[in-house]
């Protein structure tokens, strides 16, 4: 492309250049019309061009563009409509009609349609919906599969251990569901209209808006469309608006953008630890008639992750009409190989004869990914600020052992939803007693019992790695219940954990059959993502230059490995030199690289609303 | 019918009345898949939007009316229920009113251009407009039919692949600037006519937030192929929808000689 091609003499510069010390700030991106060059600018050529980390106060090219925002009211604005923002809307609707309150409820969210962007086994515990709607059933909710089987098994390169599951036990499934989490929260999202609430596919939250004196917050904007790749504004140049409101509630999922600056304004990590993470991978499959079991449910660990890294897979079969199943596997991100790639182990694990038995025959028909938060309550953070809370998944509430939080994110939506909705008939500026009514609940319960489970993979520093884990829940977990006093830390953020290049053994994976497995981009096009090609990249960087400083000659730039969608690729350059290129066109929105960059370097924003995947019922 | 309007009318009226066709497509980017039982592709819960060229068409309407040779502008689809969603769509970007003409599902699936040409032409009849503007094929069908088959059933002019569309010199008629395989034609086309849209005719602006909360209000009428009186009998039947075949490796010759006795070998060549 013409970007990669640099004539000879400018890359002699380039070579010359990089012997000499080199002003590099984080924010030291000339922005001053085309032609004019700065010593300090970094003689990369622009990567981030997106207007959150380039001025367009600043930029000429802005100097007669309106950029004033209309602006609306409303009592509540909802960040994300999935399982928890969808419930936090429902429940505050039904408050309004039962104490007889009005309230303008507004939901933003940035796939084309509801349930677009939702991403998960799911083997759904109904208890979060049956006390939204009790007439789930009545209602149409689409929980067609009540689990009829439950497996764990232990794989090894050649064989697959059944593992006893014993009632009581997190990963025991008797009375949950199988459910294609998409439709459900498509769903949800009718009742939600239904209700009165406003929901708005195709809209994404882009800023936080706050109080004059900054201290609370006052609302949200969405995106502005129509600015060019260089970041100039095109023709079709349109500010976003303006949404005013009492109370905001994020509910972006696994590591939201807006949830991820909200944390780091009002320091909500302050005395607890920070979030852990791991990457989910789904596949749908139609399988072959005789290789169906509808209802059946199965876990597992093994082959071919190697005992130090976390992970496990599922298999469900749905019954919704066709023999469908859902294939998933998750990768802990607190991995350390910077050349483990989450997605080839997925692949890999799919040709095991056992996990082969099932899917022969069969044919793969969706594939997604999605980060999933690991941390439980350790890394909880405080839930709500000046003017809202966080809720589900962007705050971590995930059961880790049980592989469930919807039915968690359901039931913070509501007592999220209780709270806001105390707090607006008061005048308080913070829904302060959502925190401790999430504490009083089962989800807290539910969370503390298991606390210890996911972190005792780490027991004896990782030497037993799974085995450490499966043998502190059978040996400790199954006869405390989480009762016991200790509480282990996480030991430190993902991205601290990846070790240099230099200290790691390069894998090496098999080639995909397209039978079994798969490569990357034909992948990544049955996500059917989509982003409009001439926008800024919405993967910014803090510092264009760390990725070839740091991101590839140390770690030898591992986001090439945990994106799964293909989004970053060092090209080579004319002088035989490595040029990060972020495909953002591809990005199916996991959050993964803002999570296991090592540098931290990655800030994911969103982008223009109605962009990225278009999961079907997944 | 045939109504004739001189420079005087175009000056002095309030414009031309547009009329524009949408589709509501499988969207561009999803990965389409064929049913199992090879009948069709698979439509449920998959994303839809605007048909590409629609969504130009009613840019160009919109814009027309910004320019001020348009005073009314008006959108028409013909699907099912979830047309409207295509609609409001249409009306966020500048859209007037919208009409929605709905097809039970069980006739969904076996429409053709030649029924929806014949519906158009019927709301023709009764709304008047000066100008249609349709797109010039859907991107699911891929049939660039309806509008010479709706410019044919009207008897008006038609200006298909239009990359331009001004007054032409005297004010009287249209200048149309088509993309044809030898390079562009330019044509002047007296109205009412049929124009449809090619990819450079314009970029359309975005369905914005604020524009689609005012959209909510403007009026969406609904018809049924009954009141318009059109029968819609398909006259063609799918006998089968299938992948396209798997692309075979090829092979890398080394020489021309190489390549010659290979195409023999084929008995390409003699």
């Amino acid at each position: 492309s013409k970007q990669t091609m640099l004539s000879s003499s400018r890359a002699a510069l380039v070579a010359a250049a990089a012997k000499l010390p080199r002003l590099v700030t984080r924010y030291g991106y000339c922005t001053t019309a085309a032609g004019e060059r700065q010593q300090q600018k970094p003689l990369s050529p622009k990567i981030t061009t997106h207007p959150t980390r380039n001025d367009r106060a600043k930029d000429p090219r802005w100097k007669d563009i309106d950029m004033t925002r209309a602006a609306d009211e409303a009592d509540v604005v909802i960040v994300g409509g999935g399982p928890a923002g969808l419930s936090a809307a429902c429940r505050l609707a039904q408050l309004n009609a039962e104490k007889g309150t009005e309230m303008r409820i507004v939901v933003l969210e940035k796939a084309s349609s509801v349930g677009a962007h939702i991403m998960s086994g799911a083997c759904l515990d109904p208890k979060g919906l049956v006390e939204l709607f009790p007439d789930w059933q009545e209602r149409g909710a689409p929980l067609h599969t009540p689990v009829t089987g439950d497996k764990f098994y232990m794989l090894t390169e050649k064989r697959a251990i059944p593992l006893p599951l014993l009632p009581g036990m997190p990963m025991h499934n008797h009375g949950n569901y199988i459910v294609r989490l998409g439709n459900v929260v498509a769903w949800l999202g009718e009742q939600a209209e239904s209700l009165g609430v406003e929901v708005y596919p195709g809209v994404a939250a882009a800023e936080v808006l706050y109080t004059e004196d900054g201290s609370a917050v006052k609302g949200v904007a969405t995106n502005d469309v129509g600015i060019a790749k260089d970041g100039s504004p095109k023709d079709s140049f349109e500010r976003g608006m303006e949404f005013h409101c009492k109370q905001l509630i994020i509910a972006e999922g696994t590591h939201g953008h807006l949830a991820k600056h909200l944390i780091n304004r009002y320091d909500l990590r302050a005395g607890r630890e920070p979030q852990t993470y791991g990457i989910g991978f789904k596949e749908l499959w139609e399988l072959s008639e005789d290789r169906w079991r509808p209802g059946y449910v199965e876990h597992g660990v093994g082959w071919p992750l190697d005992s130090g890294t976390y992970g496990g897979y599922f298999i469900y079969h749905l019954n919704e009409g066709s023999p469908l199943a859902a294939v998933g596997f998750v990768v802990g991100l607190d991995y350390s190989n910077p050349y483990l790639s989450p997605f080839h182990e997925f692949q890999q694990f799919k040709h095991h004869p056992h996990v082969a038995a099932a899917l022969t025959g069969g044919k793969r028909i969706g594939y997604g990914a999605r980060a999933l938060n690991e941390g439980g309550v350790q890394s909880l953070p405080k839930l709500t600020f000046p003017g809202g809370c966080l809720v589900g998944c962007t705050a971590g509430m995930i059961n880790v052992p049980k592989v469930k939080g919807t039915h968690n994110a359901m039931k913070s939506g509501s007592l999220a939803a209780e709270a806001v909705h105390e707090a607006i008939g008061s005048g308080e500026i913070e829904p302060a007693t959502y925190e401790e009514a999430l504490r009083n609940s089962w989800v807290y319960k539910e969370l503390h019992s298991v606390r210890n489970i996911r972190p005792s993979f780490h027991l004896l520093n990782g030497r037993l790695g799974m085995f450490g884990g499966m043998a502190y829940t059978g040996a400790v977990w199954y006869f405390t219940r989480g009762r016991e006093p200790w509480t282990f830390s996480h030991g430190g953020t993902d991205h601290e954990k990846l070790l240099p290049a230099k200290d790691c053994k390069p894998k090496d994976y098999p080639k995909p059959d397209n039978v079994l497995s798969f490569d990357l981009l034909s992948s990544v096009a049955l996500t059917s993502t989509n982003h409009d090609h001439d926008q800024p990249p919405h993967l910014t960087l803090y510092d264009d230059s760390v990725p070839g400083q740091v991101n590839l000659s140390v770690y030898d730039g591992p986001e090439q490995r945990f994106c799964p969608a293909g989004v970053y690729e060092y090209v080579e350059l004319d002088d035989g030199s490595k040029r990060l290129q972020i495909n953002a066109q591809n990005c199916i929105h996991c959050k993964t690289c803002d999570i296991k960059d090592p540098t931290q370097n990655i800030n994911w924003v969103t982008p223009q609303g109605g962009e990225g995947p278009a999961y079907n019922g997944m | 019918y045939i109504h004739i309007i001189n420079k005087a009318d175009m000056a002095a009226s309030k414009g031309l009345k547009i009329l524009v066709g949408c589709k509501r497509v499988i969207d561009y980017a999803v990965k389409v898949r064929v049913k199992p039982d090879r009948s069709g592709v698979v439509t449920e819960g998959v994303k839809h939007s605007m048909n590409p060229f629609d969504e130009i068409a009613v840019e160009e309407a919109v814009r027309m009316k910004e320019k001020k040779l348009a005073g009314e502008a008006v959108a028409i689809s013909v699907g099912p229920p979830q047309s409207q969603e295509t609609l409001r769509t249409a009306l966020a970007m500048g859209i007037d009113r919208a009409i929605h003409v709905e097809i039970p599902l069980a006739q969904l699936e076996k429409l053709q251009p030649i029924h929806v040409s014949k519906l158009l032409a019927k709301v023709c009849e009764s709304e008047k407009p000066d100008l249609v503007i349709l797109g010039k094929q859907a991107i699911d069908d891929d049939c660039n039919q309806t509008g010479q088959m709706l410019a044919a059933l009207l008897d008006w002019p038609q200006a298909t692949f239009a990359s331009k569309i001004e007054p032409s010199q005297d004010s009287k008629q249209l200048r149309v600037t088509r993309e044809v395989d030898g390079g562009l034609e330019t044509i002047d086309v007296s109205v009412p006519a049929v124009v449809t849209s090619d990819l450079r005719l314009n970029e359309p602006r975005y369905a914005t937030l604020p524009n689609i909360m005012k959209a909510k209000k403007k009026p969406l009428a609904k018809m049924s192929p009954d009141q318009l009186g059109v029968d819609l009998q398909p006259r063609q039947e799918v006998i089968s929808v299938e992948d396209p075949p798997v692309r075979k490796a090829g092979a890398k010759v080394e020489s021309v000689e190489d390549l010659v006795g290979k195409l023999r070998e084929k008995g390409l060549v003699k």
